[in-house]
């Protein structure tokens, strides 16, 4: 490794070595320099994955894997644990994990339709009711990370069952009916199949059906704009990557830890307006095991669980490979079984190629 | 010091707040164990439950897995329910084969056994069972369905929305039920997903609730969106599976036929979301085994079977407003009326 000063102003450098500091790759071969591309590009693993689930499924599916209606299926069935998954990235990043994510999106979507629909509150009142509940739970498992030092798995574990129990017992488990919704609520169906908002229809291209999706590129690209290009993403990254480092160099890490809960809580929010919109009704026991789903996203994404490390849209790659191999094996006619071994195995290979390509900084 | 006087004041008032416990314990004791708590048909027998029990005089203690299939929580249960000195246990299985040991366990320090809704296996590995009988409620909508659709039903083309992947045998016993009632041949009747008839195009898995009904009909409506016939084996998962339909503008024309005959769900029949549904009644199932723990308590005797049945037959209706020739239904009003009583 070479450090030089590249400035012609100084004579006494004229004719001096003019490269950048870098790192010297020695006698890597092809395959080296392969897991030196992937090491210094996140995103890439996940993209490869992604492209070679696509040819794989396209082959054993005999094309239909590409169909217009395969794609928008599998895409529709992608957008919830998609947002879920940006929720997840963010907390994953700070070397945390939360486990309460699918839970919260529930509580919240349970919280808008029974203010809504039960006590008659104003439809985007209710929304906006729902959100600060999945906020609130979120600025509680904050500070309990921080306040408490509670190791985030522990507290979230906690949050959890804390958050379906008060569901189920608020609820009685009862789901509210999809009819019902669409006669004293609709705007809670905004994100649905038939997106109405006031008594307009909200088409791109004559399509209805796509408000889920959209919400969920949306999520991702202002989560790689504040991620990317804003102090506060910087802080993520630092607190995640080494927080005692980060407290030293001035970052306020307890603020920006609860700050990235209560921001995750927001998403969940979001993520069960669009959650009401695509199952139909409001149902306490759906969405069960979306907490490990949005986990397994960000893995695949090639997010690493010790933090500090990983990208916001290898996670979107990651949502979208674990929806390419859902429908893929069950176009392939694969039992339910195997679908459950093959996602099992994805995650294994994703985790393993990620921690193959970080042996290049060894 | 103070500290030592913390814990004796503690300790006193756990005592203190034992013993009308304790003053309980010359009550006749009854547990009732089901696989969760958080599905509404099992709320709903819990409640029958409580209210017999109270009528009874009975203290009854109630316990739940975590989720369906969680065996340990249920094994935990029954022991305690033993060192508890209770009279008798009302168990719905998680898992039907493992549990039979501890319910031995229970049987021999004297408990009287009673399987609600799940049959043990072997049946006889319990008291007695009250049950509804899957396999026919399965049978009705099938018979049903068949009838409604007349000469269509040779060439139908038929979605199977399954519990979940473990095949626990309330869904297979649904799910072989629907086919038989349908007329296909099911191959090995202790498991679903074996059928060669081409009418059927795939089974999925739903876990009982609206967005896997969802999913698993996407899923199906991908490999065929002909399908015209959905078996579906609860009424969430049919609510589910009718929004997929909706989604694909394919509401009309598709039979949606279902289990359970909650009250949601025959508001879905009357709606013409759900074609027919079985109607099965968990609460009656609970309070009939409280009343069978007070008699076995009192004088010995045991509940006895159903005649021609190695069970005791709760009942189940076919809930619907189009009645099918040869299929004998309930109206939705009964079903309203009835739901899950």
């Amino acid at each position: 490794m070479s450090e030089q000063a590249t400035d012609s102003g100084d004579s006494g450098l004229t004719g001096a070595d003019t490269r950048q500091a870098e790192f010297e790759v020695h006698n890597k071969g092809v395959l080296g320099h392969i897991q030196h591309a992937l090491h210094v590009n996140p995103t890439l693993v996940p993209v490869i994955i992604l492209l070679l689930s696509v040819a794989v499924f396209y082959v054993a599916t005999d094309g239909k894997l590409l169909t217009g209606l395969a794609i928008k299926v599998t895409l529709e069935q992608t957008a919830i644990v998609g947002i879920l998954a940006c929720a997840q990235t963010l907390v994953i990043l700070t070397a945390g994990i939360d486990l309460s994510v699918g839970a919260v999106m529930v509580l919240s979507y349970v919280a808008m339709g029974h203010l809504a629909v039960t006590y008659g509150v104003p439809t985007p009142l209710a929304i906006i009711g729902g959100m600060l509940v999945a906020m609130l739970c979120g600025l509680a498992n904050g500070l309990l990370v921080t306040r408490l030092r509670l190791p985030p798995f522990i507290v979230t574990l906690g949050t959890w069952r804390i958050v379906l129990a008060t569901v189920f017992l608020y609820t009685g488990s009862q789901s509210i009916r999809s009819q019902d919704i669409d006669a004293e609520a609709p705007a809670l169906k905004f994100f649905g199949e038939r997106a109405e908002l006031f008594g307009l229809q909200f088409k791109i291209m004559g399509v209805p059906q796509i408000w889920a999706l959209v919400l969920m590129i949306g999520v991702f690209v202002v989560g790689w704009y504040v991620l990317h290009r804003t102090a506060w993403g910087r802080h993520v990254y630092a607190v995640g990557d080494d927080a005692p480092a980060a407290e030293l160099a001035g970052v306020a890490t307890s603020r920006v830890l609860i700050s990235v809960y209560v921001v995750a809580g927001a998403v969940c929010g979001l993520a069960a307006w669009a959650a009401i919109g695509r199952v139909g009704s409001i149902s306490p026991s759906s969405f069960a095991e979306a907490n490990l789903e949005s986990i397994a996203a960000v893995v695949i994404g090639g997010t690493s669980l010790f933090g500090g490390r990983g990208t916001i849209l290898g996670t979107l790659f990651g949502a979208l490979t674990v929806g390419v191999f859902t429908t893929g094996l069950k176009l392939a006619g694969a039992d339910p079984q195997w679908v459950l071994f093959a996602s099992g195995c994805l995650i294994i290979v994703a985790v393993a190629i990620d921690q193959w390509i970080r042996r290049v900084s060894s | 010091m103070s500290l030592r006087k913390y814990l004796f004041a503690g300790a006193a008032a756990f005592c203190s707040s034992a013993l009308p416990a304790l003053a309980d314990g010359h009550e006749i004791g009854a547990c009732l164990i089901t696989k969760t708590d958080i599905n509404p048909f099992f709320v709903k027998m819990k409640e029958g439950a409580s209210a017999k029990a109270d009528e009874l005089g009975i203290s009854l203690k109630s316990y739940a897995g975590k989720v369906d299939g969680d065996h340990e929580s249920q094994v935990a249960a029954i022991e305690t329910c033993i060192a508890d000195g209770a009279k008798g246990i009302l168990l719905t299985a998680s898992d039907t084969k493992a549990i039979v040991g501890a319910v031995q366990k229970a049987r021999e320090a004297g408990l009287l056994v009673i399987a609600l809704d799940t049959p043990l296996e072997p049946i006889d590995a319990a008291d007695a069972t009250f049950a509804t009988d899957n396999f026919k409620a399965g049978e009705l909508i099938g018979a049903w369905a068949k009838a409604k659709l007349g000469d269509a039903a040779a060439d139908a083309k038929i979605a199977m929305l399954d519990l979940n992947e473990s095949q626990p045998s309330v869904g297979v016993l649904r799910d072989q039920g629907f086919l038989t009632g349908f007329g296909i041949d099911v191959g090995d009747p202790k498991k679903w997903g074996d059928e060669t008839d081409e009418r059927i195009v795939g089974n999925e898995v739903t876990q009982g609730n609206e967005e896997g009904g969802r999913k698993a009909m996407e899923n199906l409506l991908l490999k065929d969106d002909g399908i015209n016939v959905i078996y579906t084996i609860n009424e969430p998962a049919a609510a589910g599976a009718y929004e997929t339909l909706k989604a694909f503008g394919k509401e009309e024309g598709v039979l949606i036929v279902s289990v359970d005959g909650g009250c949601p769900g025959v508001q879905n029949v009357a709606e013409g979301v759900i074609g027919a549904t079985s109607q099965q009644y968990p609460l009656l199932m609970a309070s009939l085994g409280i009343e069978a723990i007070a008699a076995w308590a009192q004088d010995g005797t045991k509940p006895e079977n159903t005649p021609g049945l190695d069970f005791f037959d709760t009942g189940v209706n076919l809930v619907t407003d189009q009645p099918a020739d040869g299929v004998d239904s309930i109206s939705v009003d009964e079903g309203t009326e009835r739901c899950w009583g």
